[in-house]
């Protein structure tokens, strides 16, 4: 959470416009609310985790504008001129993005908390990186922290990630 | 047939709902309720003098502030002491919010609750406390030195004094050829969850009744306790964990103060209230583990077998004793590991320190055991000159020998006897897997380069499935939707999958069709928690149990209704049909029609269960006397003791000559659970548990200062692993099928980070040529320990580094890799 107001004057608030998963999405909220609170309660898309508050641990990773940020750390205001991307956009169920669907084939997830900040951030890698080596995969996943799986699945699902990227371009082109 | 479920690496069902945002945790459910934050001690022993909080009542959005004085009741009654035992004779728990005097930074003082968290927070922020402030007692040592005490009441900081002996170790050891002593440390480390705590209560004041949603490994556990707490009758109490971003231990213990303050602010206000736990809180006021001091006196033969065991050690349990001192007791039981020593001793103190409490981490005591066992038998094949392997060969409990019992009681009061286990086959796997025999040219061609390394291993045994006990209940809709339902709680193990397989296997169902909920007290009031890698060995049981009842009666019905005899009948993918005739068949769903006489047809499948649909039988009645409407069925498991699963690692690290930075090259694990209901589980259940290991021992350790404050509680300074940090773990398994339950199996929650400390203790030893006794250890804490050792303050090992070992006689070792390489994943 943040440092208090300095004074009780009732907060005032401002209405936000956040482009979220492609969507021009509206509320209210005061100039300090952090995008991660904005996300999962102004927006209630609550697939946004907070493991840390201080921008560590990688859970509550977001795009913005394609690039991975912690949404721990930005300002729900800030975020009003750029397009966010939650781990509710990369795929539904029926629809499942490449990196979701690698997760489900490696056990690449255990309690799934962190799992939406690695699934943002592995999107993303991939998208610069199509086809990494295992040591390469390993390192584009550490900055995150997960306390369940010991990464080595992690590891395996980037690359079959990268595998499933390759074969759905093969598809569609 | 239905495909074979049981022992398949099935995906998850969970899975899908988690990657695509539809997990729902604590914190994603009730967005308009009221947010709770707490004034919390920012000393560790202080008497409070004073709280003023009118400063703060002009904050717009507070709903209110509570000190103690404020709490009626039980509410304001200290916490309930959960295990007491006949040896924990001072015994103190803490208040919900300090009442007097607080014990360690970070116990709750006030609580406030607002519009929402930010608003709560401000208020926290205008709230001042004045505390006169107390001698703290902080560590180990200073705690056993008894002169500044925690509680005034409480003696010597002593919480507990426990002994266990079997056999005459004085005599053992006096009458010994070799005798050796050992000085051991091991640091205090926390579950770390990435999801921390978190209460969700909501009162329904129509009919009086209380929801609860916590972060829990127990849902009846929290029920039963704030049902006692705000003096509710259990059936106005119901408490739902729903989605938990991890436990490994610290979500067991209950009530934790919010679990009070919540439900009963809820209550209070008539409005749902919320507290999250952030990072700080949960690393100040939730729970931490592992510290221990250690001194072990080992009397052994010339072949190195151990003729008596003396164990004394001073265990840290912080500033409280809700959970009581399982831990110290698990530690002093489960440090026997594999091995038979003649004689054994343990003595331990369980000792109160002004920091916060101490409750199990996955583990719960053993790897601080196993450390100690595993030090002292690197320790005998060094003095001896022996092979280490060789030395823990030959105090192996034999396969012959199980069931075997240690004459010593377990942490659950029962006899600690191991039901079945292949020490010797384990070991065998584990040399051929790191390649034991090939290290020493392994070392030797790495020296050439100018290269440090060295090979360590650590055997331990695990106490699974503890009791009391565990319920299934189950429930087949006319849909054919198969309802399972199991009181212990989830967080990341998979339950949704693997009780699903067991239930999709004896029932002969789709796993499609089968749908699991644990840890809703709604669904199963009875049941204990989920901890002591315990969920698969109890709710796996009885949730067998209960599918072969619905089996039976669904078998039963159909039979009548086919006109054939039970037996004839199979079910496969929910249709019950006549063997070898299945055009003679009906489903599963049409059963549960027939099940239940109903007079009201609300869709097709009801109406052709209501009363003027067929020929009824006039003399019977719709439901017999010794009948239940529904196929549903329920069962419970309780074991007379529990299962004792076992594992072997072995490491290869590689320690820098200059920085003293220690790198871990391969880690190899043999695990044996028992029977396996999904391997793709079992095996990433180890794969985390070696990564907590690794944490454990090389990276984090609470940094506490002279005056109790946490110097390091944040991510950004308690170094937990990251993907960097945890190497690639290469991993075999053995299947011992437990002989204590239907479907054979062991827990395997814990296994993993059990001998991690030990093993890498073990292999910078053997790379730096003197012993390390102190865990976890840091480049630094190496680099001065060589210092030392170069000056001659620190013995080197006597015996020549790992050497290849002798024969085994007991099992063949197969041919293995020359060099270690690390695998791609
Ligand atoms: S919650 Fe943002 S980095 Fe941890
Ligand atoms: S899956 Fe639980 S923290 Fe990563």
């Amino acid at each position: 959470m943040t440092e208090p107001i300095a004074d009780s004057a009732t907060e005032e608030l401002l209405d936000l416009t956040v482009v979220v998963n492609g969507v021009p999405r509206h509320a209210k909220a005061p100039a300090r609310r952090l995008l991660s609170d904005f996300l999962r309660h102004d927006l209630r898309l609550t697939g946004t985790h907070v493991g840390c508050e201080h921008g560590v641990c990688g859970a509550c990773t977001v795009l913005v504008d394609g690039q991975p940020m912690r949404s721990c750390l930005m300002f729900a205001v800030t975020a009003q001129a750029h397009e966010v991307t939650t781990v509710e956009g990369l795929g539904a169920i029926d629809s499942m993005g490449p990196v979701q669907q690698a997760f489900i084939e490696c056990h690449g997830l255990q309690c799934g908390f962190c799992t939406p900040g690695f699934l943002t951030t592995i999107t993303a890698y991939l998208e610069d990186h199509p086809h990494p080596t295992a040591d390469e995969a390993r390192e584009a996943i550490s900055g995150n922290l997960c306390r369940c799986t010991g990464y080595q699945n992690i590891v395996k699902s980037v690359l079959r990630a990268a595998e499933l990227r390759a074969e759905r371009a093969g598809t569609t082109t | 047939m239905t495909s074979q479920m049981f022992g398949a690496p099935v995906k998850r069902r969970e899975d899908p709902r988690l990657v695509t945002g539809g997990g729902r945790y604590l914190d994603d459910l009730g967005h308009s309720a009221l947010a709770a934050a707490f004034v919390r001690s920012p000393h560790a022993h202080a008497r409070i003098v004073d709280i003023e909080v009118s400063d703060a009542l002009d904050v717009d959005g507070l709903v209110g502030i509570w000190t103690h004085e404020d709490l009626p009741g039980r509410v304001g009654e200290p916490l309930p002491l959960l295990i007491p035992h006949p040896t924990l004779t001072h015994g103190r728990t803490q208040f919900a919010l300090a009442r007097d005097e607080v014990n360690y930074v970070g116990e709750a003082v006030v609580m406030v609750v607002a519009r929402d968290r930010y608003v709560a927070e401000d208020v926290c922020q205008r709230i001042r406390v004045d505390y006169e402030l107390l001698t703290p007692v902080v560590g180990i040592a200073n705690a056993r030195d008894g002169s500044a005490l925690v509680h005034d009441d409480v003696p010597g900081n002593v919480a507990c004094r426990m002994l266990q002996e079997v056999g005459d170790v004085d005599a053992a050891i006096a009458a010994a050829p070799h005798t050796l002593e050992l000085d051991l440390d091991i640091e205090r480390s926390a579950c770390m969850p990435m999801e921390g705590k978190g209460v969700l209560a909501r009162w329904d004041s129509d009919k009086g009744e209380l929801r609860i949603f916590s972060s829990t490994q127990t849902s009846t556990g929290v029920r039963a306790a704030v049902a006692a707490k705000l003096d509710l009758p259990l059936a106005k109490v119901e408490c739902i964990a729903p989605d938990v971003g991890g436990g490994f231990g610290v979500k067991i213990n209950h009530p934790w103060p919010e679990e009070v303050l919540i439900p009963w602010a809820a209550r209070l206000l008539d409005q749902e209230v919320k507290w999250t736990e952030d990072r700080r809180e949960h690393f100040i006021s939730s729970a931490h583990e592992r510290g221990q001091l250690q001194q072990i006196r080992v009397g052994f033969d010339d072949d190195g077998r151990v003729l008596g065991l003396d164990v004394k050690f001073w265990h840290d349990n912080g500033a409280y004793t809700p959970y009581g001192i399982i831990v110290p007791i698990i530690t002093s039981t489960q440090l026997l590991g594999p091995y038979k020593p003649g004689a054994y001793r343990c003595e331990f103190w369980s000792l109160y320190t002004n920091t916060v409490l101490v409750t199990p981490y996955r583990g719960a005591g053993r790897p601080q055991g196993c450390f100690a066992m595993e030090r002292t038998m690197d320790a005998i094949a060094d003095r001896l000159g022996l092979d280490r392997a060789e030395v823990r060969s030959r105090n192996f409990i034999l396969p012959s020998e199980m069931p075997y019992d240690h004459g010593l009681l377990f942490q659950d009061g029962r006899p600690l006897k191991y039901d079945s286990g292949d020490f010797p086959a384990s070991l065998a796997k584990l040399k051929a897997l790191v390649g034991w025999d090939d290290f020493a040219a392994y070392r030797e061609q790495a020296e050439a380069e100018g290269r440090r390394v060295g090979l360590g291993i650590g055997c331990y045994v695990e106490g699974t499935g503890v009791g009391p006990y565990e319920g299934g209940h189950i429930q087949i809709e006319t849909s054919g939707r198969v309802n399972v339902s199991t009181g212990l709680t989830s967080q990341g193990q998979g339950h949704e999958t693997s009780f699903a397989q067991i239930v999709a296997q004896e029932l002969g169902v789709s796993i499609e069709d089968v749908f699991v909920t644990t840890g809703d007290t709604r669904r199963m009031p009875y049941a204990v928690g989920t901890f002591a890698s315990r969920a698969a060995v109890m709710s796996g049981n009885a949730i067998a149990l209960a599918a072969r009842n619905v089996r039976a009666k669904a078998l039963r019905i159909a039979a009548d209704a086919l006109e054939v005899s039970a037996e004839d009948l199979e079910i496969v993918d929910g249709d019950i049909r006549v063997k070898g005739a299945p055009g003679t068949h009906m489903t599963l769903g049409t059963v549960s029609v027939m099940s239940n006489p109903l007079r009201y047809a609300f869709d097709e499948a009801a109406k052709a269960a209501t009363q003027f649909a067929g020929t009824a039988d006039y003399s019977k009645p719709p439901v017999a006397d010794d009948d239940e409407p529904g196929l549903e069925g329920k069962d419970f498991y309780s074991p007379t003791q529990a299962t004792f699963a076992n594992g072997m690692h072995a490491a290869i690290v590689e320690t820098d000559p200059v920085t003293a930075e220690v790198k871990i090259l391969r880690y190899c694990v043999i695990h044996d659970c028992g029977t396996m209901i999904n391997p793709m589980i079992v095996e990433g259940q180890v794969h985390g548990g070696v990564a907590q290991g690794v944490g454990g021992a090389l990276y984090e350790r609470m940094v506490y200062d002279d005056s109790g404050q946490l110097l390091n509680a944040s991510f950004m300074d308690f170094l937990m692993p990251y993907a960097s940090e945890v190497p690639h773990i290469e991993t075999d398994h053995l299947e011992t099928p437990s002989p204590l339950n239907p479907l054979g199996i062991k827990g395997a929650g814990e296994a993993g980070c059990i001998p991690v400390t030990a093993v890498i203790a073990s292999a910078i030893s053997d790379a730096e040529g003197f012993a390390i006794t102190s865990m976890p250890i840091s480049p630094v804490e190496l680099w001065e320990l060589r210092q030392r050792h170069a000056r001659g303050e620190i013995p080197s090992l006597r015996g020549t580094r790992h050497t290849p070992s002798a024969p085994v006689t007991s099992a063949p070792v197969t041919s293995a890799p020359s060099t270690p390489s690390r695998e791609a994943p």
